[in-house]
């Protein structure tokens, strides 16, 4: 109990530094940031139950008025804005993430990859295609709104691939280290 | 670090936080409801005149949170007018600048220790799944630590630029995470000694 806390309090700080290094701003308003990069690696280390809370932990500080989110924003307007999806879709990314981490047990760099593209990008850009769905008027068309979306696909493509690098080294560094393989 | 309180004082920091958020959630549902420019248009000048009641450095500072905003608006403006639905743009615009307005006047008005009260007071139903103390204890914890996490990456970083001279890219991230596992065992430890959780 005490334990799990703990892991969960410090890799939800962990994902607010990770969130707060410099980083660009592409034009649609959503910021390219390490941020992603923090949910997958609560996923790949944490594990799915674990992973989920930092995530959600995080984000509930971040909308209580810490500016802990990607480029120093927080509050509560992050959560009805334009890139409110992928926000909510956070926790439900990092558990995915985790999840199959946990049940895939092959080699942990290639599943660490598959699990945060999976998880991190397929099924968070759901998430973040609905949210700005919800703000489009019903003449806009979905398609429209997923193409405007494959700009971030480079980026968090990357991330994804840091993300298994990160668990890959943090596993052969010290191998009880990955709970989310334990 | 510093919260996203506005040290101005206006008549909208003594309200209670849970009616402030109540009050979002309603505007909030409202501008998604909408669907036509003028309504909309209504909505954003009544949230306008919430700010304005804090005066003019108040809605200064408003305005300030909502500039990352504006590549997004003129985007989103540029794709309608190619398109030629300008009345959708105008809808899409107003709607997200309608509600993110809003939610940034409760943030702007309502403390962080409001906030985490009204939080936990929330999640009082949940009780059997998420204790309320484990819910305080986490998010104290939490708050702690960014900056002690925060430091360790930049010490990190500074022992890598001395040693390098490429840029830290992603190598700093292992031992960062190391750390971080390294204190969650040693603060758990703590937690323990002092009585638990239970």
């Amino acid at each position: 109990m005490e334990r799990n806390i703990a892991l969960i309090a410090l890799f939800a700080a962990l994902i607010a530094v990770l969130s707060t290094v410099p980083q660009i701003h592409l034009p649609l308003g959503v910021p390219i940031t390490a941020q992603s990069l923090g949910v997958m690696l609560c996923g790949t280390v944490l594990g799915a139950r674990r992973g989920a809370l930092a995530v959600a932990l995080y984000l509930a500080v971040a909308a209580m008025g810490l500016p802990i989110l990607a480029g120093g924003r927080g509050g509560l307007a992050p959560f009805v804005g334009p890139s409110a999806g992928f926000l909510w879709g956070y926790p439900v990314a990092a558990f995915v993430t985790g999840w199959i981490v946990q049940h895939w047990r092959a080699s942990v760099g290639p599943v660490a990859l598959v699990a945060s593209m999976a998880g991190c990008v397929g099924l968070l850009y759901i998430f973040g295609i609905f949210g700005l769905w919800l703000h489009a008027p019903g003449t806009t068309a979905v398609p429209t709104i997923a193409a405007s979306m494959a700009i971030f696909l480079p980026g968090d493509l990357v991330k994804a691939g840091l993300a298994a690098l990160i668990t890959q080294s943090l596993a052969r560094a010290r191998p009880q280290s990955l709970l989310s393989r334990q | 670090m510093i919260a996203l309180t506005s040290p101005i004082r206006t008549i909208w920091h003594p309200v209670p936080a849970g009616a402030k958020l109540a009050a979002l959630v309603v505007i909030s549902a409202i501008a998604m409801m909408l669907d036509r420019p003028v309504p909309l248009a209504a909505l954003l000048v009544l949230v306008g005149l919430a700010y304005a009641a804090g005066g003019v450095r108040f809605v200064r500072h408003g305005l300030g949170v909502m500039r990352p905003l504006l590549p997004l608006i003129l985007v989103l403006i540029g794709w309608h007018l190619i398109l030629r639905e300008p009345e959708a743009g105008a809808v899409m615009v107003l709607r997200i600048a309608a509600a993110m307005a809003a939610a940034n006047l409760v943030t702007m008005t309502t403390r962080l220790d409001a906030m985490i009260a009204l939080v936990t007071r929330i999640a009082r139903p949940l009780s059997p799944l998420l204790p309320p103390k484990a819910l305080a204890m986490a998010i104290a914890l939490m708050i702690r630590f960014i900056p002690v996490m925060s430091g360790r990456h930049m010490a990190l970083r500074e022992a890598w630029r001395a040693r390098s001279a490429k840029k830290p890219g992603w190598r700093v991230v292992p031992p960062v995470l190391l750390g971080a596992l390294e204190d969650a065992d040693r603060v758990a430890e703590a937690l323990r000694a002092r009585g638990g959780m239970s």
